[in-house]
């Protein structure tokens, strides 16, 4: 047992913990950050992108020396079948301008980069420390936590779960379920490198200009799930993920779909010639707002996936990381400062302010998707299937006239999903966007 | 009692690639690791702490990151850690190593105590000389016990030790006086997981950081690349080799003719073999003494 006893315990060195501790380390407070793997981000897994507004709101000048790869200037959003792609193409200067919006980055580097800027404010890290559970006092407050170390047990005002997807300790301490495989995603991803020339050229790049591919469709062999393809400096991350109970019900294996996306006549020349070096996988929670477990506690918060916090529609996580974990962080240091108990009802507190944020208001938006796309799950291989044939089918020409093509589109589109089905595909989507 | 602990932060060999065009280690981007080697003898200095008190220092002398290596030493419970770096120390081959690190280990027996051991592993992965614990017992003139498995007794009070000394064919029993300079050998103790109070101390401690003067150093050239006789002439990657295995149908054979095909096959393959064995067998028993084999 330690007799040092700290403001607050951050267990987890992620994009949520990170902000946590750094917010709190910043305006005093006494943070012990606890982190199980070797160093920060060993254990961090991500597609992965930057967004730069959730970053700028804890370290405003961070384009100084994070290490950044890339900034988005494009996004094709692909619609696939097993041998074309119908896509949607945005690309704009405008994403070239002083302070861009998105980056590629790669988490091994950016994680230390932040943990870094995390121990220059003042908080104390200890890596290779698990956390195996939470300790009570008589009354069942959160004083502290258990570690796997030797006399391994250290107290705190308060503590601040930032332990991942899996959420093991808050588990082990009763106080979330397990997560359910229906609102859970298993991705896997590799790098594959390339030199610098290359991937600038093949994607019509000048200096750091990235390119980011976000694909649906017969890849996830009718499983609910997406494709990825994002340039970095000298690598091109890609991946694809699908809900884990899908993946039992299909008996598809997550490298196996990998395989077939990689080798996707649409994907295949992107990679030509690059050489794996690195593969990777990780859960994505992404159950959504019905999925969000109890966020506060007496003595404990929740902030970053171990809170759910993925907006699976967007591919948005590490900036609902960061924001919650700042925004806990925030609420901690004003109770702090106001030297208030940091019981559940004042970290109540916390619920409120994200309740203002873009974090709780898009959850709350897109709350019926998760169980739309699970009850839907056609939506991942007819439409691909029909948009592309239709798009094959407009685009040959072959002596057929433009009205009788028309029909024969329309035709196979109340063939395979009468009228009323595509009229209730679309009357369900847009209810469940709204 | 004080105890030092040479350490070195050495490439993760399993996670190293070679150049292809220059041969030489890429380390660039490589994750860093104590020596395992050497973690044997800091582990040995630790016990030697806990049962007869004291203090043990870890000493390095490597580039500024080597510091995490040092850190990482005393979250498992070393006292103190000082990391000797200069860029005249830039390029060391064993002889300027030694000669940098004896330098150092004077200035912590006059700065924190007069060790009575001087720990290291028996060799690095990346250098693989095993000549720098032994160099530094030549300048310091300790006693040195090299390739040691166990300390069998040690007496602090009457300045004496007596290790066993894995040698070649057997077991070596030695005694002798202290200080000594003693290197580890692998699989003789199991590293210990640090306590959470050695895991809080080591992320806060300061580490002492001396460069040359602040060693007591003043012939630089002795250091460095300067000081190193040794000069790497070619590096180069073995040919990869590949045989294919054979397989020996034994499934419903006599042994008899098991070992039949065994000894046909061995003698297809290494056709000198089967006369060296009949002569060697004539030599032994006599004509006679040869079997139908």
């Amino acid at each position: 047992m330690s007799d040092e006893h700290f403001d607050a315990i951050v267990v987890g060195a992620g994009p949520s913990g990170n902000a946590a501790a750094y917010t709190m380390a910043k305006e005093g407070l006494k943070v012990l950050q606890l982190e199980r793997g070797e160093y920060p981000g060993s254990k961090n897994v991500q597609g992965a992108i930057l967004y730069a507004n959730a970053l700028e709101e804890i370290i405003p000048d961070f384009r100084e020396d994070a290490p950044l790869e890339r900034h988005v200037i494009e996004q094709r959003m692909w619609t696939m079948d097993d041998a074309s792609h119908v896509g949607m193409h945005y690309r704009s200067d405008d994403f070239n301008e002083e302070k861009p919006n998105r980056y590629t980055i790669i988490r091994a580097q950016f994680d230390k980069w932040f943990s870094r800027k995390v121990r220059d404010a003042g908080a104390t890290l200890l890596c290779e420390t698990t956390v195996t559970e939470l300790v009570r006092d008589s009354k069942g407050r959160v004083i502290g936590v258990r570690t796997d170390r030797n006399a391994g047990k250290v107290f705190a005002d308060v503590v601040i779960l930032a332990e991942g997807v899996n959420g093991l300790v808050g588990q082990r301490s009763g106080l979330r379920s397990e997560v359910a495989p229906d609102s859970v995603a298993l991705a896997v991803k590799e790098m594959h490198f390339l030199p610098r020339e290359v991937i600038e050229s093949r994607f019509n790049l000048k200096g750091d200009e990235g390119v980011v591919i976000e694909a649906m469709g017969t890849i996830t062999n009718g499983m609910t799930g997406t494709g990825f393809l994002y340039t970095n400096q000298e690598s091109i991350s890609v991946g694809i993920g699908c809900i884990v109970s899908d993946f039992a019900e299909n008996g598809t294996t997550p490298y196996g779909l990998l395989e077939a996306f990689k080798n996707h006549p649409s994907i295949k020349p992107l990679l030509a010639g690059s050489e794996c070096k690195e593969y990777a996988s990780h859960l994505i929670p992404e159950g959504g707002y019905n999925a969000i477990p109890e966020l506060v506690g007496d003595g404990w918060i929740v902030v970053g996936d171990a809170g759910q916090f993925v907006n699976a529609v967007h591919r948005e996580g590490s900036n609902l990381a960061m924001t919650t974990g700042r925004i806990a962080g925030e609420t901690v240091v004003w109770l702090n400062r106001r030297r208030e108990e940091m019981s559940k009802a004042n970290l109540a507190e916390y619920k409120k302010r994200l309740e203002q944020t873009f974090v709780m208001k898009d959850l709350k938006k897109y709350r019926r998707i998760p169980d739309f796309l699970h009850a839907n799950k056609h939506v991942f291989t007819l439409y691909p299937k029909l948009f592309n044939s239709a798009a094959q089918s407009w685009f040959r020409v072959d002596g057929i006239d433009k009205r009788s093509k028309e029909k024969q589109i329309m035709g196979a589109f109340r063939k395979s999903r009468s009228v009323l089905g595509l009229v209730g595909d679309a009357f369900k989507l847009a209810r469940a966007w709204r | 009692m004080h105890i030092v602990v040479c350490v070195k932060q050495v490439p993760d060999s399993a996670q190293i690639r070679v150049h292809p065009v220059t041969n030489t280690i890429m380390r660039q981007g490589v994750p860093t690791i104590i020596n395992p080697y050497d973690l044997f003898a800091l582990e040995e200095a630790l016990r030697l702490r806990d049962r007869f008190g004291g203090e043990v220092t870890v000493l390095t002398m490597g580039p500024p990151m080597a510091e995490d290596s040092l850190r990482k030493a005393m979250t498992f419970g070393a006292d103190r850690a000082v990391l000797l770096t200069d860029r005249f120390f830039a390029g060391s081959d064993t002889l300027a190593t030694s000669f940098a690190l004896a330098m150092a280990l004077k200035k912590i027996g006059e700065e924190f105590g007069e060790p009575s051991i001087v720990f290291t592993g028996k060799q690095t992965i990346d250098g693989d000389t095993a000549q720098v614990g032994p160099g530094i017992a030549k300048r310091l003139k300790l006693n040195q016990l090299t390739y040691v498995v166990k300390i069998s007794d040690f007496d602090p009070e009457n300045g004496g030790i007596t290790v066993e000394r894995r040698a070649e064919g057997g077991v070596q029993i030695l005694s002798t006086k202290l200080p000594v300079l003693i290197t580890m050998l692998e699989g003789s103790n199991e590293m210990r997981r640090g306590s959470l109070d050695d895991a809080l101390r080591a992320a806060k401690a300061e580490v002492v950081k001396w460069n040359a003067a602040d060693a007591g150093i003043e012939d630089l050239t002795k250091c460095g690349l300067r000081g190193s006789p040794t000069i790497v002439k070619k590096v180069f990657a073995p040919e990869a080799r590949s045989e294919k295995a054979q397989a020996i149908e034994t499934k419903d054979q006599s042994m008899e003719a098991i070992a039949h095909s065994f000894m046909a096959a061995l003698f297809q393959r290494q056709p000198e073999l089967e006369g060296e064995l009949l002569r060697f067998a004539a030599t032994q028993y006599g004509q006679e003494g040869l079997g139908h084999g």
